[in-house]
């Protein structure tokens, strides 16, 4: 039982948070709770701190809408928060299509998917941030905001706060897409609100460390990652995983038998390894 | 016989230059592409017009790229009014919207809806009077009346939409007519006034037909615009109208050809 926990405890953790707040959502809708009203677009916390998604602000930056001032305060308080936790511990800890692509990903390793089509990804990650900026001149040049009238992100967790509608189906074609097309898909190469939040999580405090003396090299962090291509320095140098596209999931630290990955503040690593 | 022959005909492995010259060309090509398929699809889904927004929603236009698609005018009305557009819904998704035959607006004094906008999407000034909260100056749309199957117009008395409207009196009001098939009876109009109607839907609500017979539309579909030619003359404040008034000039090209061409020429032979 202590075994398990200590594999799963923050997988455990992300689960409770990313369904936690579906609920506190969800009972604002339904039952009129005040803790988390509105939805991951914009809402208020205990009815006081406004939260809006900046990658939706900008786009209506550049739309050319009228900024109003609850927004930016929203704005900043988000971006504040994913400042200091790390960008895309959004992805990992608090988005709902996480859950849909984790098991996509289960049980593309379970039925033998992955061997089927082998390492080698046919797409590179880096499609999120044209499509990032794809979104942008398309909302600029239509007027719109370009992304939230497609988003799935918001298409599953609107649906699940206020009526799903449709939106199941945007569900099954991520999984899908997800565990027949491409590894990692949606998450890891093609969503443009993770591509946002890997650009604002590279300033995060908050970073897994490895200290290559316990590392026995069994690759499990790498096997277990989404975004392995963060885990470049396993088994090879002691350094914090810098990339903002590691989001913070903290499997890489369950799966590691040897102690060699950890949390850290990103500040105090530079002074333990430079000597300041 | 010549040694270098079969060397040239190998593919040459692609320069380094080339092939990132090439990549680019691909990336262009399919985020154009991609853009375009992007741009399209908004294009249709934001086309939606005959749309009822909640009170003091902006224009449309502006609307769509202010709406940050939250949802807190929806968690915020009592009567589960408002409603998000879900895919399937045929409506610009996550924008709030309502249908009035269904439930319509209550036009509840205090407007929990509009405040609770981050975004300004809803705007507060515009449904505000001196300094207070004025549901009654609100336009979501306007009702309008199809006097063929509306049965006060047959002569069946019935006033379910006046009884409903909540600016009674003001926003429709009755007319009465004299009913000339049965000599004795009153035909007992309802009359929809524009400039009171704030298109809250009460009306189609309590409208006793299998369709409503009264039926709200957003207000830029149901009026039309007299436009700067036509101006009330008899009236101070419409005249007012003409210093905004616009001017077009049209030019009309003199024909080159002298008159007398015209004149002397056989119709016919212009024609054929």
């Amino acid at each position: 039982m202590k075994t398990l926990w200590n594999n799963y405890r923050y997988l455990i953790l992300r689960r409770f948070t990313q369904i936690g707040i579906l609920v506190l959502y969800f009972g604002a809708n339904a039952w009129g709770w005040t803790i988390l009203m509105g939805n991951l677009s914009s809402s208020t916390f205990l009815n006081i701190v406004p939260m809006s998604d900046p990658y939706a602000a900008l786009q209506m930056l550049v739309a050319g809408a009228v900024m109003a001032t609850d927004l930016l305060i929203g704005v900043a308080v988000v971006s504040l928060f994913y400042l200091l936790i790390g960008g895309r511990a959004f992805c990992s800890w608090v988005c709902p299509v996480n859950m849909i692509t984790d098991l996509a990903n289960f049980l593309r390793d379970k039925i033998g998917l992955n061997q089927v089509q082998g390492i080698k990804q046919p797409a590179s990650r880096n499609l999120r941030y044209w499509i990032l900026a794809l979104s942008l001149i398309i909302s600029a040049l239509m007027g719109v905001t370009a992304f939230e009238f497609i988003s799935p992100i918001s298409m599953v967790h609107r649906g699940l706060v206020f009526g799903l509608g449709f939106g199941w189906a945007a569900m099954l074609i991520i999984f899908l897409f997800d565990l027949f097309v491409l590894k990692n898909g949606w998450c890891g190469h093609i969503c443009p609100l993770g591509g946002f939040y890997s650009l604002l999580g590279k300033f995060s405090l908050i970073r897994v460390h490895h200290s290559e003396e316990n590392c026995t090299l069994c690759m499990k962090c790498k096997v277990v990652c989404p975004e392995n291509q963060v885990l470049h320095m396993i088994g090879k140098e002691s350094l914090p995983v810098l990339s903002g596209e590691c989001t913070n999931c903290a499997r890489c630290i369950e799966v590691c038998d040897d102690d060699a990955l950890g949390f850290s503040i990103k500040s105090l690593i530079k002074n333990k390894t430079t000597g300041e | 016989m010549n040694e270098n022959r079969p060397e040239k005909k190998k593919k040459q492995p692609l320069s380094d230059r080339r092939k990132f010259i090439l990549g680019m060309a691909r990336g262009v090509g399919i985020a154009t592409l991609g853009g375009f398929v992007w741009s399209a699809y908004v294009d249709e889904v934001t086309a939606s017009e005959l749309l009822l927004r909640p009170p003091g929603a902006i224009r449309e236009d502006d609307f769509l790229k202010t709406c940050i698609k939250c949802g807190m005018c929806v968690e915020a009305c009592p009567y589960d009014t408002l409603l998000l557009a879900k895919p399937g819904d045929h409506k610009p998704l996550g924008t709030p919207y309502f249908v009035p035959r269904e439930i319509p607006c209550y036009m509840c004094p205090d407007i929990p809806c509009v405040p609770v906008c981050p975004t300004g999407a809803l705007d507060e000034p515009s449904v505000t009077t001196n300094g207070k909260l004025d549901i009654n100056i609100a336009d979501m749309g306007l009702a309008v009346v199809d006097k063929e199957s509306c049965i006060a117009y047959w002569g069946i008395q019935c006033d379910a939409c006046y009884r409903a409207c909540p600016i009674l009196g003001e926003a429709i009001t009755i007319e009465y007519q004299k009913n000339e098939r049965t000599g004795k009876h009153a035909f007992m109009k309802p009359i929809v006034h524009a400039d009171a109607c704030t298109g809250c839907g009460m009306c189609e609500r309590a409208c006793v037909t299998e369709k409503p017979a009264i039926f709200i539309l957003p207000r830029e579909n149901a009026t039309g615009k007299a436009g700067d030619y036509y101006i009330k003359g008899w009236d101070k404040e419409d005249e007012k109208r003409l210093e905004n008034a616009g001017e077009i000039k049209t030019t009309t090209e003199l024909s080159k050809r002298p008159a007398s061409e015209k004149l002397n020429s056989d119709f016919l032979e212009d024609l054929y």
